[in-house]
This record gives structure tokens, sequence and C-alpha cells, in this order.
């Protein structure tokens, strides 16, 4: 008696959690629609949030990159340099479209320049770090 | 990919890039660093590639077969004495690849979510601006500091009147074009951007002499990472956003320590003019009556093997005449003879940061036997020799006590409190900040003249 009380709430609980999942998404789509609205008008509110991340992220690097030793000074410069060529995510979206144009040329010129960055990069530091050894 | 799972995917990347940075505390964890930042980056790359606007894949292979082909082959033919000129030439691609996806986000904004064409929100074209602004300044920097390191251009700073008030000029065009370009959106606009951060990136590095080059390389390293946050900013990328956040601090701690290292402020560096030739006619008149001397290869090595502790002060000079290899024969001839040797590292020898740690571990010094200025400044008075080889401003004693030399304030390693100084240089010629040294002319001090690689192989054979 008590298991099928029990079942039926947890139905009408769930029935109730797939209610609130629906509006919630179409809430969502909504928010989506007036982001998009908004987004021509400024886009102030996304400045903001991006904005915090960017702040956030200069205090984690100040705190990493103190802790860096600096004989391997070298090396960090050859990482970050490495790193930076994240810029290729902006790249392959202008080189993605089938058809060619000049924004997507511009693309795949990106797309090669960050990518001697990241080879060379990520190569040339690892290079650096296998040469740091222990007295043995 | 949905918009979150992708947006979490750039997350796992930005947190893989902090990882690899958090490695290089020590070199124990560099190299499982290194391959954090590896995999963010695929991750990236693949959570990109599953972007629906992504359905043409040709171009895109092509471009990374290109790039990572020719990247590839650098990375694995380039002498380690060269990395400064390398990372220069890196520098200036990432600056290069921020201006043309900028470009590309004017001319096709709806792919990134950015309006149409004609219609792109004023805070987008700002963002935009100032990224391809700070990447177009890297671009034409880096190549000048290449052209410096490389040869190709002189390394002395070079200087005209006006020169402060033009770059002022165009500080202000730029403010101006920026705003006629968030107002009006027309190509022109976009290019006239361009042309004068080329312009402005030119005049910014070309007075800044030699000596300043280790502050240019991080300052540009800096740069190219404010370059990629503006791009960040443009596109709402949090990958971008954080590792340009990330490399901009990066290169702007270490243009402070290095300028710390030199004793000189960061403004000063950037107006240039340091690293001139006409202190060092005026030092070469007043240095003729004082008297130097100077030994031979056997005679350094005697001394060197009666010796029981020897402290390397290693710079630029070594890098230029390759002589790290014959350098590390020399001391592992003299540590069999019971010596105890060390290396002393200055944080501005070399031509960029770490240059000299990356040098010594070249030649399979191990790097508990590297040490920094702070480490080991108090060891030079009871070390029975400092055999100084390829450095000279970092050593030279006039910074504590001439108020009127170039480098007054400069801290340096304390090699003249040391029994002997041992002073490998090719002439009497002053160095790089064109300053006289008179720890020459010290009754303790010792000149080999000679190349640095030429007189550690003639040690060598002493030794033996």
């Amino acid at each position: 008696m008590a298991s099928e009380k029990f079942v039926e709430k947890m139905e009408g609980l769930a029935n109730n959690a797939e209610a609130l999942a629906d509006q919630a998404n179409s809430l969502a789509a909504q928010a989506h629609i007036l982001t998009a609205q908004s987004a021509p008008a400024g886009g102030g509110g996304e400045f903001i949030f991006l904005f915090t991340i960017f702040i956030l992220a200069i205090f984690v690097g100040y705190y990493v990159v103190w802790n860096v030793t600096p004989a391997l000074h070298s090396p960090l410069m050859g990482v970050t340099n490495a790193i930076s060529s994240v810029i290729i995510v902006g790249a392959l979206i202008a080189a993605g479209p089938a058809d060619m144009t000049l924004s997507k040329f511009l693309g795949f010129v990106a797309v090669a320049l960050a990518s001697v960055n990241i080879f060379g990069g990520f190569i040339v530091t690892q290079r650096m770090l296998q040469m740091f050894k222990k007295k043995k | 990919m949905s918009e979150n799972a992708s947006a979490f995917a750039y997350l796992i990347s930005s947190i893989l890039f902090i990882m690899a940075l958090r490695g290089l505390s020590s070199p124990t964890s560099a190299r499982q660093g290194n391959m954090f930042g590896i995999a963010g980056m695929v991750i990236a790359i693949a959570t990109t590639l599953a972007n629906p606007e992504v359905v043409g894949y040709g171009w895109i292979i092509a471009g990374v077969l290109v790039g990572g082909t020719i990247g590839t082959i650098i990375a694995v033919k380039i002498q380690m004495t060269a990395l400064p000129q390398l990372v220069a030439a890196f520098h200036s691609l990432v600056g290069l690849a921020a201006v043309m996806v900028a470009g590309a986000a004017f001319l096709a904004p709806e792919a990134y979510g950015i309006g149409t064409a004609g219609a792109i929100p004023a805070v987008s074209l700002i963002e935009m601006s100032l990224g391809t602004a700070i990447g177009a300044i890297t671009f034409t920097g880096s190549v000048i500091a290449f052209g410096k390191l490389q040869g190709i251009i002189t390394g002395k700073p070079l200087v005209f009147p006006g020169q402060h008030f033009v770059n002022l000029a165009l500080g202000i065009l730029m403010v101006a074009l920026i705003v006629w370009f968030a107002n009006g959106q027309t190509g022109l606009a976009f290019v006239a951007i361009v042309v004068v951060s080329l312009v402005l990136g030119f005049m910014l590095i070309l007075p800044i002499g030699g000596a300043d080059m280790p502050v240019v390389i991080s300052m540009l390293n800096s740069y190219s990472g404010w370059a990629a946050c503006g791009i960040g900013f443009t596109l709402g990328n949090f990958a971008l956003i954080i590792t340009g956040a990330l490399v901009g601090s990066s290169g702007a701690i270490l243009s402070y320590i290095m300028c710390k290292g030199m004793n000189r402020s960061f403004h000063s560096v950037i107006l240039g003019g340091f690293g001139g030739e006409t202190d060092a006619a005026a030092a070469a008149e007043d240095m003729g009556d004082r008297t130097v001397k100077s030994g031979s290869a056997a005679d350094a090595a005697f001394i060197m093997e009666n010796a029981s502790s020897i402290i390397i002060v290693p710079g630029y000079g070594m890098a230029v005449a390759q002589a790290q290899h014959a350098l590390r024969e020399m001391v592992d001839l003299l540590k069999n003879k019971g010596v105890t040797v060390r290396y002393a590292i200055h944080p501005v020898a070399g031509r960029m940061p770490g240059h000299m740690n990356v040098l010594l571990a070249e030649a399979n010094v191990p790097y508990d036997e590297v040490l920094e200025l702070d480490e080991i400044n108090r060891d030079f008075p009871s070390t029975d020799i400092a055999f100084v080889i390829g450095a000279n401003d970092v050593t030279n004693p006039s910074a504590k006590t001439d108020p009127t030399s170039a480098i007054y304030g400069m801290p340096i390693l304390d090699v003249e409190r040391a029994g002997t100084v041992l002073f490998i240089k090719r002439s009497m010629a002053s160095g790089y900040a064109g300053v006289e040294n008179p720890l020459f002319f010290r009754d303790n001090t010792m000149m080999l003249f000679s190349d640095a690689k030429k007189m550690c192989e003639n040690i060598i054979k002493a030794l033996e």
C-alpha cells in the first residue's frame, strides 16, 4: 500500500519536474532570442560577463607565473607562445564556410600562421624541457 | 555540439593551459605541463571543428598541414642559441593571425554571432579594433625585434628628434580611427587602423637598443596575449580570453623581472635610446693609462685546477661563441680534479629570460648546479675563482659605485669579491650597454683575451 502511494507520488513529482524542465527550456529559448535581439543594441551584459572572466584569468596568470622557476623562463615563453595560438579557434570559424570568400581566405591564412606557432611552440618547448636534467 | 557543451570544452582546455604554466614551477613537472598544454590545444581545436558553422574542412586541413610542417621543421632544426629570434618570429605570427581573424570577423560577422555585415554592435567593433591594433603592433614590433636579434637590423637604438611626439600623434590618430570605425564600420577605417598600428609597432621597437632586448621580447610576448584577448572578446570565446589573459600577464611579469634585473623603469625602456656607442668612445679614452693583467689558457688552467671552488658566470658572449659544450667539458675535468664548480645566472644574461639556463641545460649541465643571482651572490667572497665567460655588464662593479654610470643601480653578480676573477673577452671593447668595466683593471682580475669557445678548448688541453 505504502509503496504504491509512494510510486504514485514519485510519478507526480517526475511529471512536475518534466513540466518544469519544459518551462525552463522554453525560457532558455526565449532568453536566447532575447540576447540575440539585444546583441545588436549593445550587448553590454555579455561584455561584463566576459570582462569578469578576463580579470579573473589575469589574477590566475599572475599567481601561476610568479611560481615559475626563473630557470624555466625560456620554456615559459615557448609555451605561452604556443598557447596564445589558441587564436586558431577564431581562424577555424572563419575558414569553415563551404564557399570561398575573402573572409574564408583570411581564415585559411590565419589557420596556417597559428599552426606554425602551435607546432613550433610546443615542439621547441619540449626540446628545451628535455634538456633540463638532474645530476646523475 | 551544443553551445553549453562547447563552452564546457573550452573551459577544460583553459584549465589545461593553466596546468601547463603551473608545471613550469619545477623542471621535474614541466614536461608533463607541456603535455597538458598540447591536450588543451587539441580540445580547443576539436571543439571548434565540431561547431556547426564549420563545414568545409579542405582549406582547414591544408592550412594546418602547411603551417604545422613549417613549424615542426623550424622547431626541430633551430639552434638553442637562436631561441630569442625564434620566439620573436613566433610572436609576430600570433599578431598577424589576430589581425586576420579580426578582418574575417568584420567581413563575415554572422559566423561569429555578432550581427550582420554593416550592422555589427559597437561594442564588438571596439573589441575587434583593439584586437586588430594590438595584433598589428605585435606583428611589426616582433619583426623588428627579430631583425635586431638576428643582426639584420642594427642592435643600436635608432632615435630621431620628435620621435615621442610622432608616437603620441599616432596614438591619438588610432583612438580617432577606432571611434570612426565603431560608428561608421567601414572597411576603410579597418584598413586604416591596421596600417597605423603596423607603423606604430615599427616605431615603438626601433628605438629600443640591444641591451633591452630581454624586456622587448617579454613585452611582445605580453602583447601577443592581449591581442588574443581582444579577439576573444569579439568572438565571445572563453578559451581565447582566458588564455590571452594568462599569456598577457605572463609576459608582463617577465618584463617586470627583466626591468628589475637592469634597474630600469618600464617606461624608460619603452622610450628607448639605451645602449648607444657614445659612452664607449668616451670610456676608451680614459682607460689608456691603466694596466690590464692578461693571461694564457695554461695560466688559467693552472689557477683553476689548484682552486677548491669556482663560480662560472656565463653571458651572451658564450651563446655567440657556442661555447657551452666546451665549457661543460672543461668543468667536468675540473670536477674530476676535486674542484667544486657552480654556475651563477644573472636575470638579464643573454637575450631572453632564462636564455643561459637553456644553453647550459643543452650542454648537459645539471640544473641544480645552476643558481640565480639571489641564491649565489653572497657566496662570491668565499669562492676562489669567478670565471666570467661572455658576460660583461652584469659583473660591472660601477653599477654599485659610480652614480654617473648608465647602469648605476643595476643588481650585479659580485664577481670582484672572489679570490681571482678570470675574464674571457675577445677585446677590450665595452659591453652591450656601452659602459666601461673597471673590473678589468683590478689586481685580482686576469683577462683571457680570446674567443670564448677557443679559450675553453685550450684550457681543456692544458688541463689534460
